[in-house]
């Protein structure tokens, strides 16, 4: 494997893939939890301006779910395979919370009828919710650890996927998002929806910090090989006391209503919590549970070193037009929801 | 069943519901662009109309789209493992491009396609129409360059052996001008300009048969018959194309196409007909030595028959390749008579004058629909019984952990959902069809339509 600036392609594209994958957590993350937390506003005017507050972005905000996909099955064909292989039925109950979500959000508006509208609405709520906690399991069980046979392929059934520590996961990965999706939609309203949501984002707010305590009391006293890293490199604790500094500055900026800031914060917060279960699980794509010599890592379940160059090309090349693209969209439709003609 | 003939449906299910979809998009793409283009030239409002009604029709099946896409994209890790770890660095680098060059282009515009008319000047928004278009095109590119990777594997190497072989890229550009990427793209991007243009012409036949929206039906009639013309002409020559990479490159293929078996005779051609796969006889209306003819430029020379390859590295199903590549074939014959036709009339001043003529048309958006589908079944079935042509078998290709009840599972799951998408995309379809273009009062017209159902917004209002 050839490397670049002293670093392998491998352990490149590992960090390419990680940043995809926090991309996604960010942008769909706010959208997703704006669906989780949809039927907590319960007037239609409502529950309009919300969707239209995602309207022009969630389908952009699903593409890094696409390249994230990509990124894996070209860079880690191996861990591409056996991961998805072995999440079989949740997988295919999260793909169905994508889809259903997508038509959701796309036929409510396309009728009048009250009970049309209600009925979407809990499509779109239920969808978005499971969409969360599938995301949150998966990545629980990525970083607990799956048995896999010396083929590296899934050799446990159904009920492995639920463990405290997983569900743990997918709970907090559920929270966080409905915080970040509720800051989103503060900063996209107006009146008494927005206070309504100002509320909403606080309880979210105490949501989250509770579920990620719990979780990382948990990995503390019960996992400990997610813990080694940190121990062994007391520098790197600087990234829990960074995401706790992002975590205790939502609320403070909520107070304020400076939402702007608190978005961020919880972006960052996002972006903290995957640098750390980045760290923890380095370099394992999926921890052999029970036999930890067929983990699947960065190593042994890499592309060709010349396929790793053109990943790494493709994707200088890509990443900057697809931040200018998504930029401008933002941008575009920056401020405050107008419904117009076109909306939802 | 087992979890092989259970995957292989499961996978031949989920395309060809998703493939309904992409070709509508990269089809009205190409049509909103000259929709809006013909817009900023004239200024005329009634383009501004035809587009913007174009518009929404657009977002519902892209949203359809989308979602059955990114089904596909995962559905190679969950059912096919093993293929997907020997054909990762190749098939999954497509993938990944795809993803980053093209649908993030195509879902990023979409927002101020469909959203923006009122937050930005109509320039940018025709540039966001053909950033739309552009991607659609970019995808195709990607996933037509993927598969065709496939059928003629160009630019790898195989790496270990056994469960641990791997196909490795050794030359990137070789992988994707691969010997039939280019053919097969330009018959991909036709056959979805089609669907998109007769999407046009069949919903604007129904107007003007229904004399509704005559001032926006005809003009939109015209262009869009204009376009089908065009494509259904070139789409001739793409097939034809097409069809000699098949012969120069894929020959046990070509032979279940035509269901020619022996070697040493000359081939036919047929324009319907039968093959009996055990009797290996095939009986119809035939241009005898045709396809000889075709492909060596003389009807008496032989071609390679299904007999010259082993009992198992050709594909079995050879009455099916046979009836969906006819299918094909057939349809598209149909529609260069349909539009050459309807362009006479047209310069005889007689376009509208003919009620069967329309009745034809409103029903003509099968048409494209059933050819795309039967080219992909053509291509994809001929291929058998190998997912790389060549170098792997499907039957080795399976998720080796996925069991067969998993797979009833999800199949089951998949068709019941499609079946409701379905129901509810012609439903809405048809709904947005009937109300027509024009009209911006529309979105009013629900909210007081909401408004009257509507307790809690009676009280709020």
């Amino acid at each position: 494997m050839g490397s670049f600036l002293g670093i392998e392609y491998n352990v490149w594209w590992f960090l390419v893939f990680g940043a995809v994958i926090t991309g996604y957590a960010i942008l769909d993350g706010f959208d997703l939890g704006a669906g989780a937390l949809h039927l907590f506003l319960n007037k239609e005017q409502s529950r309009r301006i919300a969707l239209n507050a995602i309207g022009p972005v969630w389908d952009g905000n699903e593409v890094w779910l696409v390249i994230g996909g990509g990124a894996m099955f070209a860079g880690f064909p191996v861990a591409y395979a056996a991961i998805f292989s072995a999440f079989y039925i949740p997988f295919m109950i999260f793909l169905m919370g994508i889809i259903f979500r997508a038509v959701a959000i796309e036929f409510r508006s396309k009728e009048p009828m009250l009970w049309w509208r209600k009925t979407w609405d809990i499509v779109y709520c239920v969808s978005s919710v499971i969409i969360a906690l599938s995301l949150g399991l998966m990545l629980g069980n990525v970083a607990y650890g799956l048995p896999l046979n010396a083929e590296k392929e899934f050799a446990g059934n159904n009920y492995s996927f639920f463990h405290p520590f997983t569900i743990m996961v997918a709970i907090t990965t559920l929270a966080l998002f409905m915080m970040h999706g509720a800051i989103y939609l503060t900063m996209k309203t107006e009146n008494r929806l927005y206070t309504k949501l100002h509320l909403l984002a606080n309880n979210f707010t105490v949501f989250f910090v509770l579920s990620f305590v719990i979780t990382t009391l948990y990995t503390l006293l019960y996992i400990p090989h997610l813990c080694d890293y940190f121990k062994t490199h007391p520098v790197s604790f600087i990234i829990p006391i960074l995401m706790i500094l992002a975590i205790a500055n939502i609320p403070r900026q909520i107070k304020k209503g400076k939402y702007r800031y608190a978005f961020l914060s919880s972006a960052i917060t996002i972006a903290l919590l995957l640098i750390m279960v980045a760290i923890e699980v380095f370099p394992y794509l999926l921890y052999s549970a029970g036999a930890p010599e067929n983990s699947i890592t960065v190593y042994n379940a890499a592309a060709s070193a010349k396929t790793m160059k053109i990943l790494l090309v493709i994707a200088l090349i890509g990443t900057p037009l697809v931040a200018i693209y998504t930029v401008f969209v933002f941008w575009t439709f920056k401020g405050k929801v107008k419904l117009d003609e076109t909306s939802y | 069943m087992d979890a092989e003939v259970l995957a292989r449906i499961q996978f031949a299910f989920t395309i060809a519901f998703h493939y309904i979809y992409p070709p509508l998009s990269i089809g009205l793409g190409l049509l909103l662009v000259v929709f809006e283009g013909m817009y900023l030239k004239t200024g005329n409002k009634l383009y501004e109309e035809i587009t913007r009604f174009w518009i929404k029709i657009f977002a519902l099946i892209f949203g359809i789209g989308v979602a059955t896409g990114i089904i596909m994209e995962f559905e190679f890790g969950t059912n096919w493992a093993t293929y997907s770890k020997y054909v990762g660095d190749i098939f999954g680098s497509a993938l990944a491009a795809e993803g980053i060059f093209a649908f993030a282009l195509e879902a990023g515009f979409l927002g101020i396609l469909i959203f923006g008319w009122n937050r930005v000047g109509p320039k940018i928004h025709f540039f966001s129409a053909i950033m739309v278009f552009l991607g659609s095109l970019f995808s195709a590119i990607w996933i037509v360059v993927a598969n065709s990777w496939q059928q003629t594997p160009a630019g790898f190497h195989i790496v270990g052996e056994g469960i641990n072989a791997r196909a490795e890229i050794t030359d990137f550009r070789a992988m994707v001008f691969n010997p039939s990427s280019a053919d097969r793209l330009i018959h991909v991007w036709i056959g979805a300009f089609l669907a998109g243009a007769f999407l046009v012409l069949s919903v604007n036949a129904w107007y003007i048969l229904k004399k509704r929206h005559l001032d926006i039906a005809k003009p939109s009639f015209k262009i869009a018959l204009v376009v089908a013309t065009i494509f259904s002409l070139l789409q001739l020559v793409a097939g034809s194309r097409s069809a000699d990479g098949v012969a120069k490159n894929q020959p046990a293929k070509l032979a279940a196409m035509e269901g020619h078996y022996d070697s040493s005779s000359k081939a036919d051609m047929y324009v319907l007909g039968f093959v009996n796969n055990k009797e290996q006889k095939t009986t119809g209306i035939k241009i005898p030595g045709g396809l000889s003819f075709l492909v060596h430029g003389n009807f008496n020379e032989p071609i390679k028959g299904l007999n010259a390859f082993k009992e198992d590295e050709r594909p079995k199903q050879v009455n099916a390749i046979f009836q969906v590549y006819h299918l094909m074939i057939g349809i598209g014959t149909l529609l260069i008579i349909l539009t050459l036709y309807a362009c006479i009339q047209w310069t005889r001043k007689k376009l509208f004058d003919q009620k069967w003529l329309l009745v034809i048309f409103a029903w003509s958006v099968l048409l494209p629909q059933a050819a795309n589908q039967a080219g992909w079944f053509t291509a994809e079935m001929g291929r058998q019984p190998w997912v790389v042509y060549g170098l792997l078998k499907t039957s080795d290709a399976l998720s080796k952990t996925v069991k067969a009840n998993q797979v009833v599972f999800s199949l089951i799951l998949f068709i019941i959902v499609y079946a409701l998408l379905f129901v509810l995309f012609l439903y809405l379809l048809n709904k947005k069809i009937q109300h027509g273009p024009g009209d911006h009062g529309e979105r009013e017209e629900i909210e007081e339509g909401s408004k009257r159902n509507n307790p809690v917004l009676q009280q709020q209002s």
